[in-house]
């Protein structure tokens, strides 16, 4: 009997929901265990799960709070998840974040007033984009080179970067007119980045959906997705197969940086206005919790970095309303993280997500 | 960990409540009436020992005024979630006047709002407006903590046995020079032979390097120690654990030192924030500029601790009267560190020519480059 069409559709959707039920009931968890926290210091869970929702998502005023937030965390957090795909454990997207940002503001300086903004502004993103991919694509180059683990050179290129930044902000580059926060020279209000209109959301925030898009796209749906995946399954059997596993490497490498990269231009181009210490906000390594959050699926980024952002909206209105120390929302994400990673272990096991495809050809 | 963090804010706010109470009794400060909400935002943790917790103990003593409500955020980096936090306060609290605390608050982040928000009035803690370019609902205040220094020195040079006396600073910008020359005149003044060496860690935090930094100064002969950084906790209790006597900085390090504690330069907030609370209160307009050192209340010293002499604490206390009475510090002329003539004449405490300050004077072994 030919088995119905739909069949293996539903079988899908099946399988496939279980990548949505096991976040799910792990984020469940963790609010439970958060409300007992909460009960155990003398607070009240559903006031605070209240505040989190007027604080984040509750009214118009919130959601652009969040949305403006999360817009960094999906570049940063692209950052983890493209070099992930290929097995490699990147966590220095704060160094290319800090480079990225500094150079564009560093190129922009002899344009500004010379050159209109636009062209400026596309230069300074691609000059972003390209020094944050060589920065991470270094620690790539290592790994492949050299065996040199990219999680530490990645991280300890994240302190090389925020020293290279401070060395020129606070020497060559420095504003003079300013003399008590070193910074580069101020780009001006002609040259920003501008709003998303009707919003308050800044243009970053669109351009990172659309290059998560584009990067899910990528890994899925190419043969250079394909063979990525292939090297972070095996890297041996990749590299017997003929698959150019350095480049791929130094390649996922660098896209991961030119995101990072990205989210410094947009740092600088469209909330600081200038380079200095501020733009080392730890947005690289929030961006590291969001990735593994996601599982490195690009589209789950957006979604978990809105939650993200929408946690982080609220947790001033939480510290305001309940007086509960700032630490309180690092608590709950810390909760969730833990959370998360050990339900990792649970994908396969539970017999209703699994289809067993050999059962329709006997 | 956060079971002990708590318990001890909870322990803050009782004394804080309580020292509001011995306020009322008093009856110095005249009950508002009600509908002002002034919020404020912290870089850092509202207990850190230095200039966060200065602005939140002046938070608690304004708390207690009848008719004001102060609604805090903690640990805002200064990025566009200042600008968030500090809407979400307008928009969701009702916040008619909005505090910014860090230096990287204010461009472009409360320029831009108080355009956004004309009828709420902004305030910073550093004297960056300027009236020609920024709006007229955002303001500036400060203290001239180089005054309180200058106590701490007068302090420090009558205990000193080594006459070198020890600064750990955070980066060479004006306000933190003028802090070290302060401390230093305060030392001349009452022990010609004094000496202040001075580390730079390079950053505002760095609990690591002003460990280090506070060690080796020891290590040189040093026997008190004070500091200007964003949280002096480290240097102080390093200072105490050597042996060597302390002066603190931004706010009360007393109970870290118990055996070297003589005194520190505190800012005292409490006197500009009832300003802006009793003005707003009454419908006046808010001063754009308000900034002050002894002379109007607006920095002190921490109570004398067991490490000072009774002549150190009559000296101290002679120093604070002569501040109150305008008697200036820089008294002309002076060199710097490297023999140029840079003070020529005797300046008033709060002459601009002194905000301007990218030397080290005479007597202070260090360089800013």
């Amino acid at each position: 009997m030919e088995p119905s069409p739909w069949r293996g559709v539903l079988q899908r959707l099946r399988r496939d929901s279980e990548y949505i039920a096991i976040p799910v009931i792990a984020l469940v968890i963790s609010a439970v265990a958060f409300s007992l926290f909460l009960l155990a210091i003398g607070k009240a869970p559903l006031v605070f799960f209240e505040l989190v929702h007027r604080g984040g998502f509750g009214s118009a005023f919130s959601i652009q709070n969040t949305l403006q937030r999360a817009a960094p965390l999906i570049f940063t957090a692209l950052a983890v998840a493209i070099p992930a795909r290929i097995g490699l454990v990147m966590i220095g997207g704060e160094g290319a974040l800090v480079i990225g940002g500094f150079t564009s503001a560093a190129i922009a300086i002899p344009m500004l007033d010379r050159i209109s903004p636009m062209p400026t502004l596309m230069i300074m993103a691609l000059v972003g984009a390209l020094t944050g991919g060589v920065w991470i694509g270094l620690a790539g180059f290592l790994r492949h080179a050299r065996g040199v683990n990219e999680t530490i050179s990645s991280l300890l290129l994240t302190y090389i970067g925020i020293a290279v930044m401070n060395f020129f902000v606070e020497g060559a580059l420095r504003d003079l007119t300013n003399p008590n926060k070193p910074s580069t020279k101020p780009l001006g209000d002609a040259y920003m980045v501008g709003k998303i209109p009707g919003t308050d959301v800044h243009w970053g925030f669109a351009a990172g959906i659309l290059i998560a898009i584009l990067l899910h796209i990528l890994m899925t749906r190419t043969t250079f997705g394909f063979a990525a995946r292939v090297t972070g399954g095996n890297p041996r059997a990749a590299m017997a197969q003929g698959l150019p596993v350095g480049k791929l490497i130094v390649i996922c490498s660098m896209l991961a940086g030119a995101c990072a990269g990205l989210a410094g231009f947009f740092e600088v181009a469209a909330i600081q206005g200038r380079a200095n210490a501020s733009i080392a906000a730890g947005y690289g390594f929030t961006g590291i919790l969001v990735s593994f959050l996601a599982r490195h699926n690009p589209i789950a980024i957006i979604v978990v970095a809105i939650m993200f952002g929408g946690i982080v909206a609220s947790g001033g209105l939480v510290q305001r309303r309940m007086d509960l120390p700032d630490a309180t929302v690092l608590v709950l994400q810390g909760m969730t993280f833990v959370i998360l990673l050990v339900s990792e272990t649970l994908y396969g096991r539970f017999a209703f997500f699994r289809i067993d495809e050999g059962r329709d050809r006997t | 960990m956060s079971e002990f963090r708590i318990s001890r804010r909870q322990f803050m706010h009782g004394a804080g409540a309580m020292g509001a109470s011995g306020l009322l009794a008093g009856a110095s400060t005249p009950a508002l009436a009600a509908g002002v909400t002034l919020g404020i935002v912290y870089v850092g943790p509202r207990d850190d020992f230095g200039w966060n917790q200065a602005h939140a103990v002046a938070i608690k003593g304004l708390k207690a005024v009848a008719g004001v409500k102060a609604v805090e955020e903690e640990n805002v980096p200064e990025t566009d979630a200042c600008s968030k936090s500090m809407e979400s306060m307008v928009n969701l609290d009702g916040a008619n006047i909005v505090l910014g605390t860090s230096f990287g608050y204010f461009t472009p982040f409360m320029i831009d709002l108080a355009k956004k928000y004309p009828k709420v009035e902004f305030r910073h803690a550093a004297p960056l407006w300027d009236g020609s370019k920024h709006p007229k609902n955002l303001g500036s205040y400060f203290g001239y903590l180089n005054q309180a220094h200058y106590v701490n020195g007068v302090a420090a040079g009558l205990s000193t046995k080594s006459n070198k006396l020890g600064f750990v600073a955070a980066k060479p910008i004006a306000s933190v020079l003028s802090n070290i020359n302060s401390f230093l005149l305060g030392a001349r003044k009452v022990n010609p032979n004094a000496v202040v060496q001075v580390i730079f860690t390079g950053d505002w935090s760095l609990p690591v390097r002003e460990a280090e930094a506070t060690n080796a100064l020891v290590d040189a002969g040093c026997d008190v120690i004070t500091c200007h950084v964003d949280g002096p906790k480290v240097v102080i209790e390093t200072a105490e654990k050597r042996g060597v006597k302390s002066c603190g900085h931004n706010a009360s390090q007393a109970p870290l030192a118990p055996k070297g504690f003589l005194t520190g330069a505190e800012y005292k907030w409490e006197t500009i924030y009832k300003i802006y609370a009793d003005k707003v209160a009454k419908g006046e307009p808010l001063p754009n500029m308000l900034a002050g050192g002894y002379d109007t209340d607006m920095v002190m010293n921490t109570p004398f601790g067991a490490g000072a002499s009774e002549e150190a604490r009559k000296a101290a206390t002679a120093a604070i009267a002569d501040l109150k009475a305008k008697k200036p510090i820089y008294v002309g002329p002076l060199k710097d560190n490297k023999g140029n003539l840079v003070i020529d004449k005797t300046y008033d405490n709060y002459d601009p020519y002194l905000d301007q300050m990218n030397y080290l004077l005479e007597g202070v072994i260090g360089s800013i480059t």
